[in-house]
């Protein structure tokens, strides 16, 4: 899933100081389940905002929605009533979420009330961690399911390189060594040989390097 | 900055577990042992059903401070629900600094149902730190512009 984490509050203060009337859209998608939007999280962010603006003696309402997705033009055009009477909308959605408002609602001002981070998974409550880049060509089947692109932090795809210490990473010792862990699954399987099998470079043309990249699917429209 | 007035009588809400802190208070009636009227009870049915929004909903609701009173720890009926409810005090604190009203404001007490003594002076010690604080900031700007006395 996306993985997002929430601006610091001062920030989300500087952005949101020139407007009245607020709205805060909250997605129940993958940032919720990151636990950086929600229901939840979008009330504690009105709330914080309701009582910083009455301190700070500004006026204006604070709503608040959350809907499904907000990168699906359907859900996010059920808004349409509430965002009418907003000057700023302030997104607690993935940065594909913000942009959607921004397209769907062209006269209104959609701002990013979260720091989109990464592709990953919740390793344990309160830890997220990153497991893919989007490069456009997947060769999980090659590496034991563990993925050199995201999990190394130099993407080698004939690793490991000389930093990997002790099953860790010299970039950063929290990190474990994405080959380390290449090794150690192959191993279980017994697949070791795949190692012998130098890997050729890859075809980054996928990756984002030719822009942004779009996907078409024929029988979508039958 | 905040402004001290002599007459000035805190709001202070507390959530208190009925398992200890409400049952507290109980005995704290009965044996007429004195308290601040300034602290309003809510009860929960484990201070682990404390919510961050209950927390910043009272504060909007311009209550000067607040509190979450619990078992001891180790003590939960619940087993770790005054855990939980500790970790979203220490949450709300950050929440409360970051926002400008303070996270002093906010505190986690833990006592037991047979220490009505204790309830009483958990109440005196909540009413004197927010008097020696003075009004919410919320409620500052109220005063200022004569809303509320």
């Amino acid at each position: 899933m996306i993985i997002a984490d929430r601006k610091p509050f001062e920030e989300i203060k500087e952005l949101t100081s020139k407007a009245k009337n607020i709205l805060i859209a909250g997605c129940d998608s993958c940032v919720a389940v990151c636990l950086a939007s929600g229901e939840k999280e979008v009330a504690v962010l009105a709330s914080e905002l309701r009582m910083q603006r009455k301190m700070d003696g500004l006026e204006g309402e604070i709503e608040e929605i959350v809907n499904v997705r907000q990168c699906e033009n359907e859900y996010v055009d059920a808004m349409r009533d509430k965002v009418e009477k907003a000057d700023l909308i302030l997104s607690m959605a993935c940065g594909v979420g913000v942009q959607t408002l921004a397209e769907r609602f062209p006269d209104k001002l959609a701002y990013p009330a979260l720091n989109t981070k990464f592709m990953g998974r919740p390793v344990e409550p309160g830890v997220w961690k990153e497991n893919c880049e989007g490069c456009g060509h997947c060769i999980l089947h090659l590496t034991g399911g563990i993925c050199p692109v995201a999990r190394c932090s130099k993407s080698m795809l004939n690793g490991p390189c000389g930093g990997s210490q002790g099953g860790k990473c010299e970039v950063d010792p929290e990190i474990d060594c994405g080959w380390q862990l290449i090794y150690d699954r192959l191993s279980r399987l017994g697949q070791l040989d795949a190692l012998v099998e130098i890997m050729l470079s890859k075809d980054w043309s996928t990756s984002w390097s030719g822009g942004p990249r779009r996907v078409i699917k024929e029988s979508a429209g039958v | 900055m905040n402004q001290i007035t002599e007459d000035f009588e805190p709001q202070i809400v507390a959530f208190c577990c009925r398992y200890c802190a409400y049952a507290a208070a109980d005995l704290a009636g009965s044996s007429r042992i004195q308290y601040p009227p300034n602290v309003k009870i809510v009860l929960l049915p484990c201070s682990g059903k404390v919510d961050e929004l209950y927390l910043l909903k009272a504060f909007e609701a311009e209550a000067d401070g607040v509190y979450v009173a619990g078992c001891l720890e180790g003590t939960c009926h619940f087993l770790t629900g005054n855990l939980r409810a500790k970790k979203r005090v220490q949450y709300v604190k950050s929440l409360l600094d970051e926002v400008g009203i303070g996270g002093e404001r906010l505190e986690m007490y833990n006592l037991s149902s047979a220490e009505g003594q204790r309830f009483a002076e958990i109440a005196r010690e909540m009413t004197e730190r927010i008097r020696a604080l003075g009004p919410s900031p919320l409620n500052q700007r109220k005063s200022k512009e004569g809303a509320i006395k």
